[in-house]
């Protein structure tokens, strides 16, 4: 008896094969790949060094940011202020090195903001119970508010002492030829994976999404969990923010105008479920990737560009549905 | 010495008075059949005993200590462990991760630590032996049948040495055989000289394990008398209404 019993117990549910196929970043991924390379025998300019360097650093702050997103959406939050944040991020960073201070200044302060402003929108939702859709709304218009006042709504593109500093931040390639944005996007994805994995934080965040009530009578810290996901998903706007202004080398208060919604898409596609409790890491960067790959080829393809809403519109109710039918096939 | 006396706990939300005044002592190795109708505060009073809520007033005083819960990580640091009525588990977590919700193992060396899946997969599995269950480990909870659900839920009781377990509808959605089994193990806590508190709405269970049954009626203790000297005709009477107290 207890020998079939433990022989039962041991056994495993999924092997590794049903588990890669079940799981939407990898089909994404695939999607990339024949869609690389059927862009790569339609056009010349598809697969030209230039090119890829271009898609993959484009894709890497829409990337970056939605790596805090997923953490938001896995404990069934949403951010919708993340691209507003990257607005009031740059512009903090441009104010404070155009006023003379160092880049370390500049970005100290930048990081600070994004801290400060996710801590409010944090215990404004964990704290006091308001909805984050709307707190995180009503932050969208504050801050993009507060770096048209920052900036005295003007564009910063004088950087002060320590221009070139950030100009090669975000502009260089020091390793390999590959884009700098690119090197940051893979640490922060590689570091966002192994929390999710391997720390009780990242389960944690798991748990909350799942089910926030058993969280709280189980005895995970849920507020304070939750405070730490929206400083997370603030501080990853501020990452891109940065970054992007070294690339950009200036900034204008409406960058980032919209962004949210690219983020949330790039997450979603690469499986984040909206109502919490499953995201991946890598599902975020390929997400953005296949987003960036349906715009960049179709200009490539010289498809008007009015139709690109429509394609990554699709995509994203494809992503969605691919939950559906994954389970119907079991169900069956 | 009692290992656990409440003395005049009370608990209201807003105007319900979920549990008032109640007094009770808790001796080792004791079953105790906690009921009462829907909504008398069974689930009130012990999740004040498992620290997920404050009491308004009153004291708790383990082996003649007093304790205040802030958390449910300071219950189980006292030896206090629950399954709560909803069985509170993520659905889109493991069996094994369920288990160890809050109380994670780790391992790494100095401050690079991280989840010990193996040690934590491995423990589960030695539970689910010795309660006899069919429920693996790495199995999602969302998959799992009513039956393995409560499993998971018990198993989290078995993670520490528990002085006293609180059991809230166990046996709820069950199959008559794993009556039988949460059943068993209750009996081999107890002769463990663990304390189990059993809150039920099923009279045969109590009757069958149970050395002691408490009422409680609208928030108050209406009796509390040994098994042998009651019957199920009298609980019921208790539990109505219809027998005023004892
Ligand atoms: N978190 C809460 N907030 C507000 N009221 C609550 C809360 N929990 C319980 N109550 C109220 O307290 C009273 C006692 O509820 P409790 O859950 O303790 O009853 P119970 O004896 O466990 O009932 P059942 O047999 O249905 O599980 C009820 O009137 C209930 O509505
Ligand atoms: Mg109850």
């Amino acid at each position: 008896m207890t020998t079939t019993l433990d022989s039962t117990i041991a056994k495993k549910q999924e092997t590794f094969l049903s588990h890669l196929l079940g799981n939407q970043a990898f089909w994404v991924f695939i999607a990339i790949i024949v869609a690389s390379l059927f862009l790569s025998q339609a056009t010349d300019a598809y697969a030209t060094t230039k090119n890829l360097y271009n898609i993959s650093r484009n894709f890497t702050f829409v990337a970056i940011i939605a790596l805090g997103m997923t953490i938001v959406i896995i404990t069934g939050g949403i951010d919708l202020s993340v691209g507003s944040v990257l607005c009031l991020c740059s512009m903090v960073l441009g104010v404070v090195m155009h006023a003379g201070y160092s880049i370390e200044a500049g970005i100290a302060a930048s990081i600070a903001t994004a801290l400060i402003v996710g801590a409010f929108n944090g215990i404004l939702i964990a704290y006091i119970g308001l909805p984050p859709f709307v707190v995180t709304l009503g932050m969208l218009s504050i801050a993009r508010s507060l770096a048209m006042v920052a900036s005295g709504n003007t564009v910063v593109f004088e950087f002060g002492p320590d221009h070139d500093k950030l100009l090669s931040l975000g502009g260089g390639a020091w390793f390999y030829g590959i884009a700098n944005p690119v090197l940051y996007m893979v640490v922060l994805a590689l570091l966002t994976g192994f929390v999710l994995k391997w720390t009780k934080f990242g389960r944690h965040i798991f748990a909350i999404g799942g089910n926030e009530h058993a969280a709280i009578l189980t005895g995970v810290p849920v507020r304070r969990i939750k405070v730490a996901v929206y400083m997370i998903s603030a501080m990853s706007a501020g990452i891109a923010g940065i970054v992007q202004t070294g690339w950009l080398g200036a900034i204008t208060t409406n960058i980032g105008t919209g962004k949210e919604l690219d983020v949330i898409a790039a997450a979603v596609i690469g499986g984040a479920a909206l109502a919490g409790g499953i995201g991946t890491a890598i599902g975020a960067v390929v997400g953005a990737a296949l987003i960036e790959v349906i715009r960049n080829s179709l200009g490539l393809l010289g498809i008007n560009a009015f139709w690109q809403g429509c394609v990554i519109g699709g995509a994203i109710l494809v992503a969605v549905l691919f939950d559906r039918i994954a389970n119907y096939r079991r169900a069956d | 010495m009692a290992v656990l006396e409440l003395k005049k706990i009370s608990k209201h939300f807003g105007a319900i008075e979920a549990v008032k005044d109640v007094s009770f002592a808790l001796e080792a190795g004791e079953v105790i059949g906690l009921m009462g109708d829907n909504g008398a505060g069974k689930s009130t009073l012990v999740k004040m005993i498992a620290g997920n809520f404050r009491p308004n007033s009153g004291t708790m005083q383990m082996d003649g200590r007093e304790i205040v819960l802030h958390k449910p990580v300071e219950a189980r640091e006292h030896g206090i462990e629950i399954v709560h009525q909803d069985l509170a588990l993520c659905n889109n977590l493991t069996a094994a991760a369920n288990l160890f919700l809050g109380r994670e193992l780790k391992t790494g060396f100095g401050p690079f630590k991280v989840l010990d899946y193996a040690g934590m997969y491995a423990r589960a599995a030695e539970i689910f032996v010795e309660l006899k269950s069919e429920t693996r480990p790495r199995d999602l909870v969302k998959k799992m049948s009513g039956g393995q659900r409560q499993a998971v839920a018990i198993a989290r009781t078995r993670l520490s040495n528990a002085k006293i377990v609180l059991m809230d509808e166990p046996t709820a959605a069950i199959s008559v055989r794993q009556v039988a089994e949460v059943l068993n193990l209750i009996r081999r806590l107890r002769d463990q000289g663990i304390t189990v508190v059993l809150i039920s709405h099923r009279m045969p269970d109590v009757f069958a394990v149970a050395d002691r049954v408490i009422v409680m009626r609208r928030g108050t203790k209406v009796a509390d008398k040994a098994i042998a000297k009651s019957s199920p005709e009298e609980v019921t009477g208790l539990i109505t209404g219809a027998i005023e107290t004892v």
